[in-house]
């Protein structure tokens, strides 16, 4: 991993931003190991959600007056935040969606009822959560296409030799993969996917849902054609999301939602759709959160993403290490320098809501179950597994915390 | 950590948890039914035979977390003797005084998922009524969560 040692961040100095850790019981703070999930949100997103509502809130985009003006100015303003986190070429192509899912769905829906049917093979990868999966398997049934999954190794990683069998099923028009793992933080060879995508003259979408709070990104040094993420995993509010397509391809589709803002016309006879991106954005959107997705991510700028993904790999290699000291854990996914900052693992016969439960009277929260990945749970034998996971903000105590839980937990079992 | 929260895993939960009474397969079974809870990834199959109307036989396989596992060991034993009917409007107190711990909402799911794929069975094979809560989950697939 290249790691500037420049660029080491304090932890300790940005908990101070982070009003959940002034909480103690028993002295101590929550070990919050569930970033993967959702991460807890600094006071300068709060304030400016606050601030943007008391000052500046009206409706966006229709308005004449100047509170109308301001309301549009930071919503936009956002929209471009987003553009520059992902290096878009555009911000016309950058979406607000609900979420990641809503924005994996309108792909799913919008590109691939128009796009799919059979002879062609939408191809999905082992590793994916639910929300790139289960969408594309509904429009695959739906247009008769052939729904394909490229499998993983014992470790976790994608095994691209599955290619050319995959390839040899018909047209693939449809490469959809998570740049990183959900469930165990493995980094997919997304670039490579994406180029053997077009040679096919598939379009290759991304999942970067549990990628961009982590990493740099840059789609078109991925040389993906559409990727999705989510505020809410970025320090930012819940309720929004962002989906990048390239403008062709989203000038071609059809709309997701109907309604206000996405239409240019409307009369009894027919409709005509409004320019990008507003086509896709019917109904007044999470105007604040959008807002406050745009301030969340000056905020892990200013941070630095190099920062925080050599942070995080300092926390999930003590992890795998003290991990693998306890008799009964088996760890699932590849080594530390090929994965981001998340570590699933299992405890030999306690399953892992009884982990999660006892590790909660010691105030550590980690997730316990399929993670949205029931696929990749039968591929490891499992029903569900412990997951940890960190953040800009997570501590090496932590770490101490979840190993001195975890034989609390062996001792409760006799395990 | 409370008292309260150690109580969560007392030696009977755990003793059932290790030891599940009446475990394995029922082979031939008058009546079956299996289901999951999502959240935990919970799994329970039940197989009972009948003498008449009776529940002369039970047994239940599955994976699971020591709440959902060790309630349905419980259940096994309450059930055992009694009528279909008595069993299928027999309230989830019942079950819940027996385990004897407290439970969260999300906990809750675990602990009743073993009577809810119990009266399914009981509803394919004697037509039994399923409650209010479990109506909609008569398939072979029950579904809580």
């Amino acid at each position: 991993m290249a790691v500037t040692p420049a660029a080491k961040l304090d932890a300790q100095k940005l908990r101070a931003d982070f009003a959940v850790f002034d909480e103690v019981v028993n002295g101590k703070p929550v070990a919050y190991l569930d970033s993967a999930s959702s991460t807890q949100k600094p006071r300068q997103v709060l304030d400016s959600m606050r601030e943007f509502y008391e000052h500046s809130y009206a409706n966006v985009h229709r308005g004449v007056y100047t509170l109308a003006e301001r309301a549009t100015a930071g919503y936009e303003g956002a929209r471009e935040k987003v553009r520059a986190y992902i290096n878009a070429p555009s911000s016309r192509e950058v979406i607000f969606t609900r979420s990641a899912t809503e924005a994996l769905n309108l792909i799913a829906y919008s590109w691939g009822l128009e796009n799919l049917g059979p002879g062609d093979v939408v191809v999905i990868t082992e590793l994916e959560h639910h929300a790139n999966f289960v969408p594309w398997q509904f429009i695959a049934k739906k247009t008769g296409a052939e729904f394909a999954h490229i499998p993983i190794d014992d470790l976790g990683e994608l095994q691209l030799d599955a290619l050319d069998e995959i390839a040899s099923r018909g047209n693939v028009k449809v490469v959809a993969n998570n740049l990183v793992s959900n469930t165990l933080g493995t980094i997919n060879p997304v670039e490579k996917l994406a180029a053997w995508a077009h040679e096919q003259g598939a379009i290759m979408v991304v999942d970067a849902a549990q990628a961009a709070p982590h990493k740099k990104l840059d789609v078109q040094a991925l040389g993906c054609d559409f990727l999705a993420f989510s505020s809410h995993k970025i320090c930012g509010p819940s309720g929004v999301g962002a989906l990048w397509g390239r403008r062709e391809l989203l000038e071609e589709m059809q709309p997701f939602n109907f309604g206000g803002e996405m239409i240019r016309s409307v009369s009894l006879e027919r409709t005509s759709w409004n320019e990008l991106p507003y086509k896709f954005e019917a109904g007044t959107p999470a105007i604040a959160e959008a807002y406050g997705f745009g301030v969340a991510l000056d905020y892990v700028s200013e941070v630095g993403l190099d920062a925080i993904e050599a942070h995080e790999h300092e926390l999930v290699v003590q992890a795998m290490d003290a991990l693998a000291e306890i008799d009964g854990i088996r760890i699932f996914g590849p080594p530390a320098d090929r994965r981001t900052g998340i570590v699933s693992f299992e405890l030999e016969n306690v399953h892992p809501h009884d982990v999660a439960q006892i590790l909660n009277w010691e105030n550590i929260a980690v997730r316990a179950g399929h993670h949205c990945t029931q696929p990749l749970m039968t591929r490891l034998g499992v029903a569900a597994t412990t997951r940890a996971s960190f953040y800009l903000y997570s501590l090496p105590e932590d770490v101490d915390r979840l190993i001195a839980g975890l034989h609390k937990v062996k001792e409760t079992f006799g395990a | 950590m409370s008292d309260l929260d150690q109580q969560m895993y007392r030696e009977v939960i755990l003793d059932h948890y290790k030891n599940p009474r009446s475990h394995g397969v029922l082979e031939p079974a008058d009546a079956t039914a299996e289901g999951q809870n999502p959240l935990c990834g919970d799994e329970v199959s039940v197989y009972v035979r009948f003498d008449g109307d009776v529940i002369s036989d039970i047994s239940f396989e599955g994976r699971g977390c020591a709440i959902s596992q060790a309630a349905t060991s419980m259940l096994t034993e309450i059930v055992k003797g009694r009528t279909a009917s008595e069993v299928a409007t027999m309230p989830k107190d019942e079950l819940l005084d027996e385990i004897g711990i407290p439970l969260t909402p999300i906990r809750l799911k675990c602990a009743i998922l073993g009577l809810g794929v119990l009266k399914v069975a009981l509803h394919k094979a004697k037509g039994t009524p399923l409650p209010e809560e479990w109506r909609g989950m008569d398939g072979d697939d029950l579904t809580i969560g």
